[in-house]
């Protein structure tokens, strides 16, 4: 089926991009850009399931970044526990947190669900500010390395194939789980929950069951970017990273999975381009926003596949 | 033996009677149609059968079963499906998506499965894919087998709601307002479509302001007014019972 080849493109042409990084990225800098990207495109990849394709806003998801971070870095630096076992530990510690949450705020709609889950990510955010015994509070606290059973990714290198396998990993559920039962009633509960509920999808069961995969994944990256800095803060958690999170979904394009990997990819790169304006930086950065909002609405990679097809019927 | 009892059945928003008093029962196996003025209740009936809205008293019960107070999403496990006066199309999803998701009660809806691609789940959604087009060509849309909702006309969602509804594979298929905004061969041909659906053996009840369609198909007329029964039957005794035209078609609908 037609369907099929973009898929396959995709997967196939990120591998590409993957394979071919390291013979031009000229020093560690641009190696800690790229694995910076990585991170956060794990991040949007799940966040866009839960806006792009369920049609539920998230301004919170930071504060589930912010957690799997802290649990690595708490677990491991206080406790001394291997990093795996702090890593999957907050990855279900969010896991229920989320799923406690999403029943009350996912009857929010709207702007009223943006407010719920603003307030549910500042509630976090304050927590890892305030708890100075536990977290260290705003002056943050460092983060041992990611040892595995005596062996560490000493290197950006390392981490570069470390963080590329795990996104590509993440890309691959992503699609099997849009193309799927799953993924349709997901996206009937975006187009018309009334009548997704008619046609006996539990609207309900799967904007909790994508809350909390979303949210999983943002802790899963939230720990994998505490050990790869090795040193956190509460800001990691902050409305503000949120907002950045939202913003590279939305910029890549709602409902392209591909498209969160490029949002991820311009934000974070983005910034770093821009120093050399250096007190315009902002400015050019927001009016690069804008332009990208007004003149492709749907996002960048679904405007420019529109394109494409456009040009070439 | 009925497929469909109401008893006693009332709804009111905020103090104000949507239904009230109402009684009737429906058999299976018919085409049935509920008429009335605007404002009569019918849409507000529809949605406490498909439990979108609550009954403020009164039992609903469905096949042997007091579905009272369930969840739409329970009650199409029952085998009650429906279509929407204001089309609910997902108009995110392609046209043949939009027949899957009527499937979703048959395919494998849990996420592990579905998140490692199981070859069941993949298996199961070829096979239902399949049955999909064929539903479409059933309802007349075998051109949009491959087209996304949102490119469609109207005509055409009209269609496809109906096709989404009967991928749920229901006993009793409620259609509200299936002929609005039609043209009348549009109307014709849904006309044949309804019966061609009751041929199927599936229990038809329509909400219908075109009275051409519901003389037409109609086995059985319930009217109503301000949210009660006014009167029930076949055509020609709806038609000239003198509260129906006198409250429903006017003075003036002696004349038709």
């Amino acid at each position: 089926m037609g369907f099929w080849q973009p898929r396959r493109a995709g997967i196939l042409a990120l591998a590409a991009v993957i394979a071919v990084l390291p013979a031009v990225l000229p020093n560690a800098f641009y190696y800690d850009v790229v694995i910076l990207v990585g991170i956060n495109a794990i991040v949007c990849v799940g966040l866009n399931l839960l806006i792009g394709y369920g049609g539920q806003i998230s301004l919170g998801h930071a504060g589930f970044f912010g957690l799997g971070a802290y649990f690595s870095a708490v677990l491991t630096g206080t406790y001394d526990w291997p990093p795996l076992a702090a890593l999957a530990t907050g990855a279900v510690s969010v896991g229920v947190l989320s799923f406690i949450v999403a029943r009350p705020i996912l009857k929010l709609k709207g702007h009223y669900l943006a407010m719920g889950t603003l307030g549910m990510g500042i509630i976090i955010s304050i927590a890892l500010n305030q708890e100075v015994d536990i977290t260290g509070g705003p002056d943050g606290m460092p983060v041992p390395a990611f040892a595995i059973a005596g062996w560490e990714p000493s290197s950006e290198q390392t981490w570069y194939w470390i963080v590329a396998a795990l996104l590509m990993i993440s890309v691959w559920l992503a699609l099997n789980l849009i193309d799927s039962p799953v993924g349709r009633a997901l996206r009937s509960v975006h187009g018309s929950e009334v009548a997704a509920s008619v046609a006996g999808v539990d609207v309900t069961r799967y904007k909790i069951l994508i809350f909390v995969v979303s949210a999983v994944m943002a802790s899963f990256a939230g720990s994998l970017y505490a050990h790869y800095t090795g040193f956190i803060t509460p800001d990691e958690a902050s409305f503000f990273h949120s907002i950045e999170f939202v913003t590279m979904v939305v910029l890549g394009g709602m409902a392209s999975t591909f498209g969160s990997l490029v949002g991820a990819a311009i934000l974070t790169i983005l910034p770093q381009l821009l120093t050399v304006l250096h007190d315009f930086e902002m400015l050019a950065f927001g009016a690069i926003l804008m332009g990208t909002m007004i003149f492709m609405r749907k996002g960048l990679v679904p405007s420019l596949v529109d394109l494409a097809k456009r040009a070439r019927p | 033996m009925t497929l469909l009892r109401v008893e006693d059945l009332h709804k009111t928003f905020g103090g104000v009677g949507a239904i009230q008093d109402l009684t009737f029962s429906i058999n299976p196996g018919t085409i049935h149609s509920i008429i009335g003025p605007n404002g009569a209740g019918k849409t507000t009936l529809f949605n406490l059968i498909t439990g979108l809205y609550e009954p403020t008293r009164g039992r609903i019960h469905f096949n042997d079963a007091d579905i009272t107070g369930q969840p739409p999403h329970v009650l199409a496990r029952h085998g009650l499906s429906r279509t929407f006066q204001n089309l609910q199309i997902f108009l995110n999803m392609s046209a043949m998506d939009n027949v899957m998701v009527g499937y979703h009660l048959r395919c494998d809806g849990r996420f592990l499965p579905s998140l490692f691609r199981f070859p069941s789940v993949v298996r199961k959604d070829a096979e239902y894919r399949e049955r999909a087009a064929a539903l479409m060509a059933f309802v007349g849309l075998e051109d949009y087998v491959a087209a996304d909702a949102s490119a469609m006309p109207y005509g055409a969602l009209k269609r496809l709601e109906i096709a989404r509804a009967l991928a749920v594979q229901p006993k009793m298929l409620l259609l509200d307002e299936p002929a609005a905004g039609l043209n009348p061969s549009e109307t014709l041909a849904i006309d044949g479509l309804i019966q061609k659906v009751a041929g199927r053996g599936v229990t038809v009840v329509l909400v219908e302001h075109d009275m051409r369609l519901v003389w037409a198909v109609s086995d059985h007329i319930l009217v109503l007014d301000h949210g009660r029964k006014l009167a029930e039957g076949t055509g020609p005794e709806v038609r000239s019972n003198p509260d129906v035209v006198a409250a429903y078609l006017g003075e003036g609908g002696r004349d038709r």
